[in-house]
């Protein structure tokens, strides 16, 4: 008889508020162990795109910004390939890593990441997706790491041709994906609850 | 970058009730860090099943060893030295190979080198808590380093967390991603905790609780706890949904 024999997943735990001693130990003064931490640069001088900077903060249901969160980051590059081994279409710009860390500063929950706005990639039915960040959340207090979406304003057209954006059955909520923009800053706060709680995913 | 041996097929949907849910009110921060609203449910697209690869080159020497990596030439730090290995696996049981595992703990006192952590226990300066390794083609890990002590948290009065070593995964895509804890076997604590208890199923506790495996310990130097960790699995790509003639 055939069996079923799976392996369950190991349960996930929270990230706890001490996070950086593993991920991210230069930025709490915790030297000497790695020369740099991972995933803080993304790019160099070769990188090919427009050159962005994503800033926001991560609120908990009072409206308190998160001290101790650290995010990261995963996205394709300025011409819509991701350097991953797993991307067929083609070669990414060898000078973009793609994947961004950073922890939020301690005092004011600030993050902010340094890297280039991403091409379309597409849907798994071959229609464009608009471009877009994948965001990766933890903290103490988070049990299971959330993840959600930035989109970027002025693509309006291909927002609302965008097959993920699409599925948000609230459409008062889809405003909770798109980052503001002001030259190239862009500002995306998350909030974990309330009432502009941001649209989390289940991928 | 080499090309995967494997598929890069969309991963298998988490269960998350066997997760902890993000709202465990004994775990009183998780309270006003939950989501309220019901998750957006994704099928993966190519920004999830793909991932960052990590080399084995960008390893230190001791980076690995957290018994010497953050001590002055000729010291170690002081505890109990063990050595914790195991493998990464998927949901098929098939090796996850070039996984980054990082691992950060509070030395063998319960102390953390945060800057945030004043608990009065002292620091020990040949102890930093911080390494990382990458699985090799069987999804083999090992790293070295001292047992971590217990210590009290704010949470209830009375709260404490069992010696744990905090575990952050990295397989082959971003939807993957994973950061768990590490207890060990017989630990008093491990029932009692309000972390450990924001999972359900003690079937899922026990993956989290390492063994003694005394066929590993080294003798007269330090004894080694086994520990394997269960990524998501991912389905072949053969079938998936493409539009007609593509």
């Amino acid at each position: 008889m055939t069996k079923l024999e799976y392996l369950k997943e190991s349960p996930s735990q929270t990230a706890g508020p001490y996070v950086h001693i593993g991920c991210t130990p230069n930025f709490i003064g915790n030297t000497g162990i790695f020369k740099e931490d991972l995933g803080a640069r993304m790019m160099n001088e070769q990188t090919k795109g427009q050159r962005i900077t994503i800033k926001g903060r991560v609120f908990d249901g009072t409206g308190t910004p998160l001290k101790d969160a650290m995010l990261e980051i995963w996205q394709a590059d300025s011409e819509g390939l991701f350097n991953s081994p797993s991307e067929m279409r083609g070669e990414a710009d060898p000078n973009f890593t793609g994947w961004g860390r950073q922890p939020v500063n301690l005092d004011s929950g600030e993050f902010c990441f340094e890297t280039v706005k991403p091409g379309a990639v597409p849907f798994p039915d071959g229609r464009p997706q608009a471009p877009h960040i994948n965001f990766w959340i933890v903290a103490r207090g988070i049990n299971l790491g959330l993840n959600t979406r930035m989109y970027f304003p002025e693509e309006e057209e291909a927002n609302a041709a965008d097959p993920v954006l699409g599925r948000v059955e609230h459409r008062v909520r889809v405003s909770t994906l798109i980052a503001k923009q002001s030259g190239d800053t862009y500002t995306f706060d998350i909030y974990i609850q309330g009432d502009n709680e941001t649209v989390f995913f289940d991928i | 970058m080499s090309k995967p041996t494997t598929n890069a097929g969309p991963f298998f949907p988490r269960d998350r009730n066997w997760h902890p849910p993000a709202l465990s009110p004994n775990y009183k921060t998780s309270v006003l860090r939950s989501p309220q609203k019901a998750l957006l449910s994704l099928g993966n697209t190519i920004s999830e099943t793909t991932g960052p690869v990590f080399g084995h080159n960008m390893l230190g020497e001791l980076d690995h060893d957290l018994v010497q990596n953050y001590a002055k030439p000729g010291e170690s730090a002081q505890g109990e030295r063990i050595i914790v290995h195991g493998h990464v696996l998927d949901e098929e049981a098939k090796p996850v190979p070039n996984a980054l595992v990082e691992v950060w703990q509070a030395n063998a006192g319960g102390r953390y080198r945060h800057k945030k952590d004043d608990y009065l226990a002292p620091l020990d300066p040949n102890f930093g808590g911080c390494g990382r390794v990458i699985t090799d083609e069987n999804g083999y890990y090992a790293f070295r380093t001292v047992r971590p002590g217990p210590y009290p948290w704010p949470n209830g009065v009375n709260d404490w967390r069992p010696s744990h070593i905090h575990f952050s995964l990295f397989g082959s895509g971003f939807a993957q991603r994973l950061i768990t804890q590490m207890y060990f076997e017989g630990d008093p604590h491990i029932p009692l905790c309000p972390i450990v208890r924001t999972i359900n199923d003690p079937a899922a506790i026990e993956m989290l609780v390492a063994k003694l495996d005394m066929n590993h310990c080294v003798p007269m130097d330090a004894r080694a706890y086994r520990f394997d960790i269960v990524l998501r699995g991912r389905r072949s790509t053969m079938f998936e949904n493409r539009m007609e003639g593509n």
